[in-house]
């Protein structure tokens, strides 16, 4: 048995965890980006914020689009609910309200987490010293989510968990690819330049995924094999099919533990199939950029209805 | 603000009285630690902060923004009782609880001890702590304050007083069980020397116990759930870990409603119906269509689904007027008039300021005396007088003056001490104890509890709030 605001602790526990290493990834794809390309900088951080969601707020605060000024944004300002450390915090207080469904080494992981990011995070990052910074960070998520699936039971919990990490998963691969559709777009004239392949590169650096899809497609480059990769891939972790693979798993464990399907079951089921059915040429023939819309928005909807299915609130 | 309570009494002290040397019950760890390196010493202390912090054993200070998360500081010297010792403490314990309990259940029924004139009427009917809502109620299996933390202090070998009885919601069990916790990961090899008793059942003893008062009406195994104010609360952490440690649900007022007379949780596939609720929400927060209507903290009508007889709440509303600083100074004529014998544990003569002759007697002797308010708690709004400037016993005198009846008077006690490790060795500091006492059909208490340390030389305030940390607590199996 499981109380509804713990369920509701647990998703959000594990989607801001996610969105902690998620900011760190975007940033080092952006820091990539700076250091390969002198010119323009300012536009590829301004993908980087859309790609984060953030760009609105920033623009609030900040004029230039800098490593410095972006960075400090998405990394270390508490009042960017989405930072890394705003996120880690608020991964922490759910943590804290959800303690007793966890276990003890997953605690530990997760306030030591934030207890060495807080250190870290206190003033200002020098550049110089970014690349130790974003390090860390991938670290400590790392080691949360090693003691998370190392000791763990597979119950209810670990379900509500998973569904909170891969609907951010989700929502963040698909936001990736939208911010930088365009470069992806077969109908380009200038298709195959430097230029674009540093674009290609940092959509795949900021999933993590440039060495892994050499080892895929044994090839250079090729929009239309990157946005399969990304969209379709059903071994490549943070890809949406992937991520849908999971999430239709542990809804059906739900499903079956409580003897009750819901409305989530459903637009699960619904995403799931699109993904399986389409194939890349599918997608693009569609439209790509309107294909990640309504994606992301299904992905929304599909939040909200585990959140009212299952009492979160 | 405060006083820091800095005397210079001559203390007994429990490992090494100046008048007879190393007492018994230290012996054992006296020959070990003679053996110990300091240089290990006072690394094992450094890790013992460290398992503190990792394991996020916090808890939060009112009223400091940047500190919202501090450690109790843990000192690393137990303080160690003998069994026998141990033994006479259990009983007045046993005798005061019993009528604790005897005294509750009187005062909300036929109110004998206030016909017989041995408590005055005014005393319960314009207290606060007093509910007219549980006039005539009896909770399940008739027990009121189902965990107690009695407050004692020892001024010699042979003299023990209550400072407190709290029958409300005491805290700090879980220290208790994490100092023991870590004082074994640190010195395994200490608890194969000496042989402690154990305190580490504790969870399953809260546990059935709780289950043991549960509502007639419950069947089968009784659901239990302990109801905290939230992550926010000072005390968060002791809540969580209880109901992990006990393997029940940790509830807030937003998860619970009555549905069909019950009181309720809502689980992620409906609501389940709730037996027994150990709450850790004062009186006032519990029910806004009975108590304050402000409060987010409670669940709306469970004093009616409790005065149905469908709930155990643990403790019992209204149990606070037991444990009232006024009540005190009576506890010796409640507990001779519930159990028929005088009280095995004394209480600390007490001057109640809103006797004439009392007030009087005080305001004279200011400087000598430690001054309390009767609703204070937390060692806040308190006076040490004889560690106290002459302007602050003036500024305390005028307050005083102004509303005797809220305040009581009490010599001030050398407390006795226990060394502490510092960087200069073994220093001794004021100490008290706090065993905590599980009521049921049956009262039992686990040896030991929390020992308290005034960390500051010749301080006798040993409130965590205010500089006190805390140390593992034995008692002996011999």
């Amino acid at each position: 048995m499981l109380l509804g605001r713990t369920a509701n602790g647990l998703y959000w526990m594990n989607r801001y965890i996610e969105r902690a290493e998620n900011m760190a990834r975007l940033v080092d794809a952006g820091l990539r980006m700076a250091l390969t390309r002198t010119q323009d900088a300012s536009e590829e951080w301004n993908s980087v914020l859309l790609s984060a969601g953030s760009d609105f707020a920033f623009s609030q605060k900040y004029q230039d689009y800098t490593a410095a000024n972006v960075s400090d944004f998405l990394l270390r300002d508490t009042s960017n609910p989405s930072s890394t450390m705003s996120s880690i915090e608020t991964a922490r207080n759910n943590a804290r309200m959800v303690r007793t469904a966890l276990t003890r080494e997953t605690w530990e992981s997760i306030n030591e987490a934030w207890m060495s990011l807080k250190r870290m995070l206190a003033r200002p990052v020098d550049e110089r010293d970014l690349p130790t910074v974003l390090d860390a960070i991938k670290r400590e998520t790392a080691l949360i989510r090693g003691s998370f699936y190392g000791t763990m039971l597979r119950n209810e919990i670990f379900d509500f968990s998973q569904l909170g990490t891969y609907v951010e998963r989700a929502d963040n691969t698909a936001r990736i690819l939208d911010v930088k559709y365009y470069v992806l777009l077969p109908s380009l004239s200038w298709v195959g330049s430097t230029l674009d392949n540093y674009q290609w590169e940092s959509i795949l650096r900021s999933v993590s995924a440039h060495r892994s899809y050499r080892w895929v497609y044994e090839a250079d480059y090729k929009p239309t094999n990157i946005a399969d990769y990304l969209i379709l891939n059903v071994r490549m972790p943070r890809s949406l099919t992937f991520c849908y693979r999971f999430l239709g798993e542990h809804l059906k464990f739900l499903a079956d533990d409580y003897g009750e399907r819901h409305a989530c079951h459903a637009t699960a089921e619904k995403i799931q199939a699109m993904l399986r059915k389409g194939s890349i040429k599918d997608i693009f023939d569609h439209g790509l950029h309107e294909f990640l819309h309504e994606f992301i928005r299904d992905n929304t909807r599909l939040g909200d209805e585990i959140a009212q299915d299952y009492r979160f609130y | 603000m405060a006083s820091e309570g800095s005397t210079r009494l001559a203390a007994f002290d429990e490992m090494l009285p100046e008048v007879s040397g190393l007492r018994r019950p230290y012996e054992a760890y006296d020959r070990w630690l003679k053996e110990q390196d300091p240089a290990r010493l006072t690394q094992k202390m450094q890790d013992a902060e460290r398992v503190f912090r990792k394991t996020g054993i916090t808890f939060a200070v009112y009223g400091e923004q940047e500190a919202s998360e501090r450690l109790i500081p843990f000192d690393i010297v137990p303080r160690i009782l003998s069994g026998q010792e141990w033994r006479r403490l259990m009983q007045g314990i046993e005798q005061r609880v019993q009528a604790l309990n005897a005294f509750l259940d009187d005062i909300y029924h036929r109110q004998e001890i206030l016909r017989a004139g041995r408590v005055p009427k005014d005393l319960i009917a314009r207290n606060e702590a007093f509910l007219p809502e549980m006039i005539g109620v009896r909770p399940p299996a008739g027990v009121y304050t189902h965990i107690i933390g009695v407050d004692i202090v020892r001024i010699s070998e042979n003299e023990f007083y209550v400072l407190e009885d709290n029958a409300r919601t005491p805290s700090g069990v879980s220290y208790m069980l994490e100092n023991r916790e870590t004082m074994m990961q640190l010195f395994p090899e200490l608890f194969q020397k000496i042989k402690v008793r154990p305190v580490e059942n504790y969870p399953q003893l809260l546990r059935q116990s709780l289950a043991a008062v549960r509502p007639q009406t419950a069947k089968g195994t009784p659901t239990i759930a302990v109801l905290t104010p939230g992550s926010y609360n000072s005390a968060y952490f002791e809540h969580a870990f209880l109901a992990d440690q006990m393997g029940v649900q940790l509830v807030e007022g937003q998860d619970l409603r009555v549905v069909d007379g019950h009181v309720a949780m809502r689980t992620t596939e409906g609501y389940k119906q709730i037996d027994v609720l150990y709450r850790r929400v004062d009186d006032a927060f519990l029910d806004p269509l009975t108590f304050r209507p402000d409060s987010a903290l409670g669940v709306p009508g469970i004093m009616d689904v409790y005065r149905a007889g469908n709930i155990t709440i643990a403790n019992a509303p209204g149990t606070g007027i037991a444990d009232d600083k006024a009540i005190y100074s009576y506890m010796p004529e409640i507990v001779e008039f519930y159990t028929g014998r005088k009280a095995i544990l004394g209480n600390i003569p007490t001057w109640r300021c809103s006797e004439p002759d009392s007030l009087k007697y005080v305001l004279e002797h200011i400087g000598e005396l430690v001054i309390k308010e009767v609703h204070g708690s937390g060692g806040y709004g308190m006076l040490v007088g004889p560690a106290a400037t002459k302007k602050e016993c003036e500024a305390f005198a005028n307050k005083l003056q102004a509303k005797p009846s809220n305040y009581i008077a009490q010599p001030t006690l050398a407390l006795s001490t226990c060394p502490i490790l510092t960087e200069k060795g073994l220093s001794p500091r004021h100490v008290d104890l706090r065993p905590y006492v599980l009521v049921s059909d049956r009262i039992q208490i686990v040896p030991g509890g929390l020992t308290r340390v005034a960390l500051k030389e010749g301080s006798l305030v040993v409130n965590s709030s205010q500089g006190g940390g805390t140390k593992d607590t034995w008692v002996l199996d011999d």
